[in-house]
């Protein structure tokens, strides 16, 4: 009997705050306060200003660096995750724990941490002047943002990945070692396939918070790298137009379900424990 | 015909100060269906895995038709390997399963098709190629394996308990198989397993491993019929282990009797071990056995029944055709060529 109910506080939680609030966003972003009677009233002023090449142009910036930085997180991820992978299993769960360490930090200190790095009396620069270089301009620039979105978001392409790897059988490394595969075919023709779904998993959990974060660009993009989450921030908390504000989260959110949906179709095993969503 | 295709030399193989395999030596000849067997842990599976390539020995060599491979990596040996969890990949359909390996050496299509073709007909598998490895049953999957190893092509065949994932009836029926294959395709097996009686059937030569070490090498018959110690005895098959006395050549005193036998060549009252297999005691009424005993339990198995005989301290396993009941005295006989003799050796260690 109790099970029957047990889930019910969880279903009354989320409806009072994800379904309710998409409700919400959903239906600001169809309405407008009207200017001659001050009531509300139906506008899709907010898409269609969004429409327009200023912002498309931010739209299409905030992807491009999203994705830029999934590769990049991927390009860097995928070795980490083999080789702790290929460590002695206490060793692999304190490089884990290594990894997930600066998550229990706060997000903003952490991104925080990386101005007293890169910028102008920053550590990289007095290093530079030490050695007699010239100061360069780290901050405030969308590599800023890229670097600060890779560090952010590495450990949710690793521990995804790393998962996967972990699982696979030795013995079917060994099967294509035994079929005559040198490590570099092991790899490609075995290790890599079998940790696709990893990969996919490790993608979404990073392109999704990547592509709408706004904390990164206004730390270290300074006012001059704005991205589509700036934008969203400061028309509800600067302008306070909400019908453009929840427009925009609204395409966005469109947005990244179709990615997940294009996503999900190279996860060849549909059925995967590690399939998150 | 008799050529030596694998000789392993004085093989030493020890994780972290535990020694797993303690210098051993073996050889298995071409076209020989040869199967290590033993308890878990005896270092057969380790043997085997030195022949694959995938474990290094400590020391001692491997030499593959005379040339010590010792230190070639398991893709460049002409030995392929079917593994115990079968170990498929799951990413691909059948088809490329067993095409893998023809793949890497950049065999043409066209031959690959044929090929893969034709072990798909061995295994009794035509038409499944487009599959996917899930779809399949274990004793299905594990054909697969088997064709995957198979259409290399290679020299000698590593089967690590292949067999040990299926039910019995499916066991049976693959061991046949296997035998068949092996003809079929004249190469060289070998073949891990604990199930005596898998290796009874399937091999022409045995290694009996225990413990790192061989306890012994020779055809079925001989392993059987001639086990070398206590451990064969007790291992292959059930048996009745008793200390007795070689009182001279071709008389032995054991169960307060002496009975004559076939063994000669032992010293005067040396202290040995008598073997005697439960389905080669002969129950005779009291009178005229040459021992009696009192029937303590009696099971039918089927075939026989399995009796548990009370001779004084001494208890017999007896397989019988014939029902006796709890609590009735029985006699016994055994024909001197059933009473096995092995010298005592300090076992178990």
């Amino acid at each position: 009997m109790l099970k029957k109910y047990s889930g019910h506080p969880y279903i009354l939680w989320s409806m009072i705050f994800i379904v309710f609030p998409l409700i919400l966003v959903i239906y600001y972003s169809l309405v407008k306060v009207s200017s001659e009677t001050g009531r509300l009233m139906f506008s899709i002023e907010g898409y269609k200003t969004f429409m327009q090449p200023l912002y498309l142009k931010v739209f299409i910036k905030s992807v491009l660096l999203a994705l830029e930085a999934t590769a990049l997180c991927l390009v860097i991820g995928y070795p980490i995750a083999y080789i702790i992978a290929n460590m002695k299993p206490e060793l692999q769960k304190f490089m884990a724990l290594l990894l997930i360490l600066p998550m229990w930090m706060n997000f903003l200190l952490r991104t925080y941490a990386w101005i007293s790095i890169l910028g102008k009396n920053g550590i990289i620069n007095r290093f530079l002047g030490v050695i007699g270089l010239p100061a360069l301009d780290l901050m405030f620039n969308d590599k800023a943002v890229l670097i600060g979105m890779v560090y952010n978001f590495l450990p949710f392409m690793v521990l995804p990945i790393y998962t996967v790897l972990s699982k696979i059988d030795k013995s079917v490394i060994e099967a294509a070692q035994d079929l005559g595969a040198n490590s570099r075919i092991v790899m490609r023709k075995v290790v890599v396939p079998l940790s696709i779904p990893g990969i996919i998993s490790g993608i979404t959990m990073v392109f999704m918070p990547a592509v709408s974060t706004f904390v990164i660009p206004s730390l270290l993009g300074g006012g001059r790298s704005v991205l589509i989450g700036n934008l969203v921030e400061q028309q509800f908390l600067v302008v306070g137009n909400w019908n453009f504000g929840s427009a925009i989260s609204v395409v966005l959110m469109i947005f990244i379900l179709m990615s997940m949906r294009i996503m999900k179709r190279y996860d060849v095993e549909e059925e995967g424990e590690m399939n998150l969503w | 015909m008799s050529k030596r295709i694998i000789e392993g030399k004085s093989l030493v193989k020890s994780y972290d100060e535990t020694l797993v395999v303690k210098n051993i030596d073996f050889w298995v000849k071409e076209k020989e269906f040869l199967t290590l067997l033993g308890p878990s842990g005896c270092g057969k599976t380790t043997t085997l895995r030195m022949i694959a390539g995938f474990e290094q020995p400590t020391s001692g060599t491997i030499c593959f038709e005379g040339r010590d491979i010792t230190a070639v990596p398991p893709y460049q040996r002409q030995i392929n390997t079917v593994f115990q969890k079968y170990a498929l990949f799951s990413h691909m359909n059948i088809f490329e399963n067993i095409a893998f390996g023809l793949r890497i050496k950049k065999v043409p299509e066209n031959e690959i098709k044929k090929r893969v073709e034709r072990m798909l007909e061995l295994v009794n598998l035509n038409g499944f190629g487009n599959r996917s490895i899930n779809s399949l049953s274990g004793g299905q999957q594990q054909r697969i394996a088997i064709a995957r190893a198979l259409v290399n092509e290679p020299k000698v065949l590593l089967l690590d308990e292949p067999l040990g994932a299926l039910d019995l009836k499916l066991r049976k029926e693959m061991q046949l198989e296997l035998k068949n294959m092996q003809r079929e395709v004249g190469i060289t097996f070998i073949y891990v397993t604990h199930d005596q009686e898998e290796a009874l059937t399937m091999s022409d030569k045995i290694i009996v491993m225990n413990d790192g070490l061989i306890q012994q090498v020779g055809s079925p018959t001989d392993i059987y019929n001639e086990p070398e110690n206590a451990f064969v005895a007790d291992f292959i098959g059930e048996s009745n282990i008793f200390d007795g006395t070689m009182l001279r050549d071709y008389e032995v005193e054991f169960a307060g009797v002496k009975w004559h036998c076939v063994d000669k060549g032992f010293e005067l009252s040396e202290a040995i071990e008598v073997v005697v297999r439960p389905e080669d005691v002969m129950i005779v009424p009291p009178a005229e056995g040459i021992v009696t005993g009192l029937v303590e339990s009696v099971i039918f198995k089927g075939v026989h029944y399995e009796m548990v005989v009370r001779n004084g301290d001494l208890e017999w396993m007896v397989h019988s055709t014939d029902l006796s009941s709890v609590g009735e005295m029985v006699g016994m006989r055994l024909d001197p060529e059933d009473i096995h003799i092995m010298k005592k050796v300090k076992m178990h260690a």
